[in-house]
């Protein structure tokens, strides 16, 4: 078989959990995504893995050891990754990751540089860092 | 849900035209013979692409999908897809290890946290950000840049499936336990420290539910929560 | 002890009184009088031991190097010959005088501890500079001496008048100081040593390539230091500080510093006839302008700032003629009246309650009540008037026989117009000082009146410093015959001809005076004018800072009172005008100097503001704008830093692999 099939295909899986994971609105969806790229990974070592055991003689198979990790460690992710969510949904009522905006700017209006301050003020600042 | 039915019926078959595939081919070097043309597809090459072909779309059904129940079974569908490629490659442990794990325990948990979110039932129109466009734009580019550069790379290269099965479970097994023994039980590490993590997101999130009067029932029943 | 040690401790001394002074100052005001006054005495005992032990005989020499210095090695080093030695028991003197006198004058003063500490401070500095042998140590005095000057001056700086005095000393004299630094280096690279010794050795072999230049540098600094023409105006505006930093400062020691400077390395300017002909201009000038200017101040000590520049012109003049015996006992004995006179000074101030010889005019009895210092201070003024057989007429003499030997040829190596200048405009100015000082006399104690008013009796530290200072300027005319052994072996005492002269000039010089007053007294009565600070129970320093702040306020200006009584008024004529106001020269100077300077400041002043900021805010302000833009990009939202993110990564993927594959 070529190659370049598996790998094809393990690419566009790939892309397209990136863009589930860019486009999704609901954290769990985007949790759905990011198994989706990582079993495309998994496509994608098993494939070589193929390749190379056969090929190179290679019995190392460090490909689908590799997989049986990444399964592994898939599982635990989504476990905290659930976990994660749920928090957020009891504490926050939601869970979608666009209104989830506590880092953007002007958030807290009473910091030290919030808004945009007056002519003078900024005048004396650059005097004084001047 | 009948696709998936569809592709688990389909198993066998598809193994049969890996075998018979694998059978017409002799030992080949790593580059590609010039008889193996993409202009004739063996039947091995045409299973792995018609199921590639399921998974992708599955996968793409997953993604798009306003109603988001649907979009956790349509992953069932790009798993399994993606279970049947890695027995067409003739790794089988970890075919059944993906049927296992991924659609055995992972989506049942996907599901039961859209369940716990209170995850409309039906569609949402709101399922997708306003950033799709942005996303959109960011996934076809890496699409292209990631086919082209792994086409112009491996076009020529071949998979040789013949002979004893690269992916046994003999033949994994004794990869994983005389090679990869250390990294197996550090992974074990990292399993228990996720259950820890896990349990220790689950009783800050109590805590802070103890404050709400209506709380009271849910934290009275603390073993619900242990089958995760 | 060695006489090296003890040479060394005399400088050392009232420096670690002054560190004291200024570290227990606040946590022990008792130790602070004693800090001030023992140091001080005992310097002053020891430079009378280490002149006794000099003899007059050969220099003492010492030196040392702490650490090579580059080029020209700077080494401590002491050079003590007969003018050192004597000139430090000047200033040991007075200064001692001054300290026991100022524990009186500033009796009450919150700032007396760093007062003490200061003049402490300076009379270190003033004797490291007269035992220095080494020309860059004797910078490190005179730069502190300087720095001593200005805090001292304005030691009263709740007064407007004090503090633009200060910085108007500190100012003059370092314009002086730059080309005297730069005069200092030429002439350590054309002798290859700051060592004064190896200095004049170096003259005598005729080593040096640039006399002229070096000389008429230097001479800029002594200008400065010494209150010279045309760098002399800091002078007369430094009678803002207190009595007795005047008496110390700006009449016996730190002005003398320059001449004392000339004096030691006289060789040098000697072995250019032009700068001695500059010197000899120029103390003529300072001579005669002082003693116009003199006569015609209200301000008591402004008569006797411009006196000082007067007789230190008349020292010039004998280090112009090239005898430096009769500069140095000039300063001798001048350094001695001239402080008694300060500080008698101070005592009428105390006692009038005023600064201005138009009030003392007008005040009757003022004799009556400081009977000390109207006897002192009549020794004293006879001695600057040169009457014999006070001290000044013998140094005077000196200077006058020095200038006529040059006039009349016989002397090698100075030119004789220098002489002839000299002699002609010494001449005039004793005229001019016997006048200015009788006026003094008159209208300070022959005044007619209201009474003066009570202050109390003086203490009796500055009563007795008065009369231990009036010895000096008694007898110290008897040591005519001893001082040529200790200095270069020249005569001193007086010719015949110069004497009657000179003599005769005082002599019409105050009988003029003596009738204009006479003449013009009458009118006193009929013009009332006066404003008297009576403080019965404050202290004489307090009197003295509210008078000098009155001065102005209540006469229009600091120098001059519109008193038609004025003797030196009807003596100077159309003069007068222009004699008080020090002939323009401030003007002159404001239009010259400080008018483009305040021009360029407010130049630089406008760049900066305008120019400068404008880039430092446009450097703030464009990061800020950036910051706002970017700020915009800050949504909060992880989806859109991740697909910017991916963007970003794909981009340089693709251009990475367009690169390495050569596309």
């Amino acid at each position: 078989m070529h190659l370049a099939y598996p790998a094809v295909l393990s690419a566009l899986l790939f892309c397209t959990g990136l863009y589930g994971v860019l486009a999704r609105r609901n954290a769990i969806l985007v949790l759905m995504s990011v198994e989706l790229m990582l079993n495309a990974v998994n496509l994608n070592l098993v494939a070589f893995d193929v390749w190379l055991s056969k090929a190179a003689e290679e019995a190392l198979h460090s490909g689908q050891a590799l997989t049986l990790f990444t399964i592994a460690i898939a599982a635990a992710e989504i476990g905290i990754g659930l976990a994660i969510v749920l928090a957020v949904h009891r504490n926050r009522g939601t869970a979608d990751i666009d209104k989830l905006r506590d880092t953007a700017e002007g958030h807290e209006t009473d910091g030290p540089d919030s808004d945009a301050p007056a002519p003078e003020t900024a005048g004396e600042k650059a005097e004084a860092t001047a | 849900m009948s696709l998936a039915a569809a592709a688990a019926a389909g198993l066998p078959q598809a193994l049969g035209f890996a075998r018979a595939g694998g059978l017409g081919q002799g030992g080949a070097p790593i580059a590609a013979d010039p008889g193996h043309g993409f202009l004739s597809p063996t039947g091995v090459e045409i299973a792995f692409l018609l199921v590639g072909l399921v998974t992708l779309g599955a996968a793409i059904v997953t993604v798009t999908t306003r109603q988001l129940v649907h979009a956790a079974l349509w992953l069932v569908v790009t798993l399994g897809g993606l279970a049947v490629e890695y027995l067409l490659l003739t790794a089988e442990f970890i075919a059944w290890v993906q049927v296992l794990i991924y659609v055995g325990s992972v989506v049942v948990l996907l599901l039961f946290g859209l369940m716990l979110t209170k995850a409309p039932i039906g569609r949402s129109p709101d399922a997708d950000s306003g950033n799709r466009w942005a996303a959109l734009t960011v996934a076809v580019a890496s699409a292209a840049a990631l086919v082209w550069v792994v086409v112009d790379a491996f076009r020529t290269t071949w998979i040789d499936l013949d002979g004893a099965a690269a992916g046994s479970t003999e033949v994994t097994g004794k990869a994983l336990f005389q090679n990869w023994v250390l990294p197996f039980e550090a992974l074990s590490v990292l399993l228990l420290a996720a259950l820890v993590g896990a349990i220790v997101l689950s009783r800050k999130a109590k805590a802070t539910t103890t404050d709400r009067p209506g709380a009271r029932t849910e934290s009275g029943t603390p073993s619900a929560k242990e089958p995760r | 002890m060695t006489t090296t040690t003890l040479a060394a401790l005399v400088p050392l001394l009232p420096f670690l009184g002054a560190a004291a002074g200024l570290l227990l100052g606040r946590t022990a005001p008792g130790f602070v009088r004693p800090l001030a006054v023992l140091p001080t005495l005992t310097a002053f005992a020891l430079a009378v031991l280490v002149a006794v032990r000099q003899g007059g005989g050969r220099a003492v020499d010492a030196a040392t190097e702490l650490t090579p210095t580059g080029s020209v090695p700077i080494e401590l080093a002491l050079h003590i010959d007969g003018f050192a030695a004597l000139v430090a028991v000047l200033v040991g003197l007075v200064a001692t005088s001054v300290q026991i006198y100022s524990t009186g004058y500033l009796r009450d003063d919150p700032r007396y501890p760093s007062y003490a500490a200061l003049v402490s401070l300076f009379t270190s500095a003033m004797l490291l500079v007269v035992y220095s042998g080494d020309l860059m140590v004797l910078l490190v005095g005179w730069e502190i001496m300087g720095i001593c000057s200005y805090f001292l001056v304005g030691h009263y700086w709740e007064t407007p008048e004090a503090r633009a005095a200060s910085i108007k000393a500190f100012l003059v004299t370092k314009l002086g100081d730059v080309p005297f630094l730069i005069g200092l280096f030429a002439l350590a690279v054309d002798a290859g040593s700051f060592r004064i010794t190896t200095v004049l050795g170096a003259v005598a072999s005729g080593g040096l390539d640039h006399p002229t230049l070096i000389a008429l540098l230097l001479l800029a600094g002594v200008a400065g230091k010494s209150a010279q023409f045309p760098l002399h105006t800091w002078l007369p505006d430094a009678m803002a500080g207190p009595t007795p930093v005047s008496a110390l400062i700006h009449a016996a020691t730190m002005v003398a510093a320059g001449v004392y400077f000339i004096a030691r390395l006289l060789p040098v300017f000697a072995a250019s006839s032009a700068a001695l002909l500059v010197m000899a201009v120029m103390a003529a000038v300072t001579m005669v302008g002082s003693g116009l200017a003199a006569l015609a101040q209200d301000d008591i000590k402004r008569v006797l700032a411009y006196s000082t520049i007067g007789q230190l012109g008349y020292m010039t003049g004998a280090l112009a003629v090239g005898d430096r015996g009769a500069a140095v006992f000039h300063l001798l004995s001048h350094g001695a009246f001239k402080a008694l006179l300060f500080l008698a000074a101070g005592v009428i101030i105390h006692a009038a309650g005023t600064n201005s010889l138009a009030a003392m005019s007008r005040m009757s009895d003022l004799r009556a009540r400081i009977p000390d210092a109207y006897w002192t201070m009549t020794v004293a003024l006879l001695a600057l008037a040169a009457i014999p057989p006070f001290s000044g007429f013998f140094s005077k003499e000196a200077v006058l026989g020095a200038a006529e030997h040059v006039a009349t040829g016989h002397t090698q190596g100075v030119p004789g117009a220098a002489g002839w200048v000299v002699l002609v405009s010494g001449l005039l100015t004793a005229l001019l000082t016997a006048a200015y000082a009788m006026r003094l006399w008159l209208l300070a104690f022959r005044g007619r009146g209201i009474e003066a008013p009570d202050h109390g009796k003086q203490p009796v530290a500055m009563n007795a410093v008065l009369w231990l200072l009036a010895v000096p300027s008694l007898a110290f005319g008897l040591a005519t015959g001893l001082l040529p052994d200790w200095f270069d072996g020249r005569d001193l005492t007086p010719t015949l001809t110069t004497s009657v002269l000179g003599t005769g000039l005082a002599l019409v010089g105050g009988l003029v005076t003596y009738g204009a007053w006479k003449h013009t007294t009458a009118l006193a009565a009929r013009v009332p004018l006066g404003a008297v600070a009576a403080h019965p129970e404050g202290d004489a320093a307090q009197v003295e800072a509210e008078a000098i702040a009155s001065h102005a306020a209540a006469y229009g200006d600091v120098a001059a009172a519109p008193d038609p009584a004025d003797p030196g008024r009807l003596l100077l004529g159309p003069l007068h005008r222009h004699a008080a106001v020090g002939f323009h020269l401030d003007v002159v100077y404001t239009a010259l100097f400080v008018r483009p300077v305040q021009a360029g400041a407010s130049l630089v002043r406008f760049l900066d503001r305008e120019v400068v900021d404008t880039y430092v805010r446009g450097a703030g302000a464009v990061p800020r704008l950036l910051g706002a833009a970017v700020r915009r990009a800050q949504t909060g939202n992880v989806q859109t830093y991740v697909s910017a993110l991916l963007a970003g990564t794909v981009i340089l993927a693709v251009a990475a692999l367009l690169v390495a594959t050569g596309a």
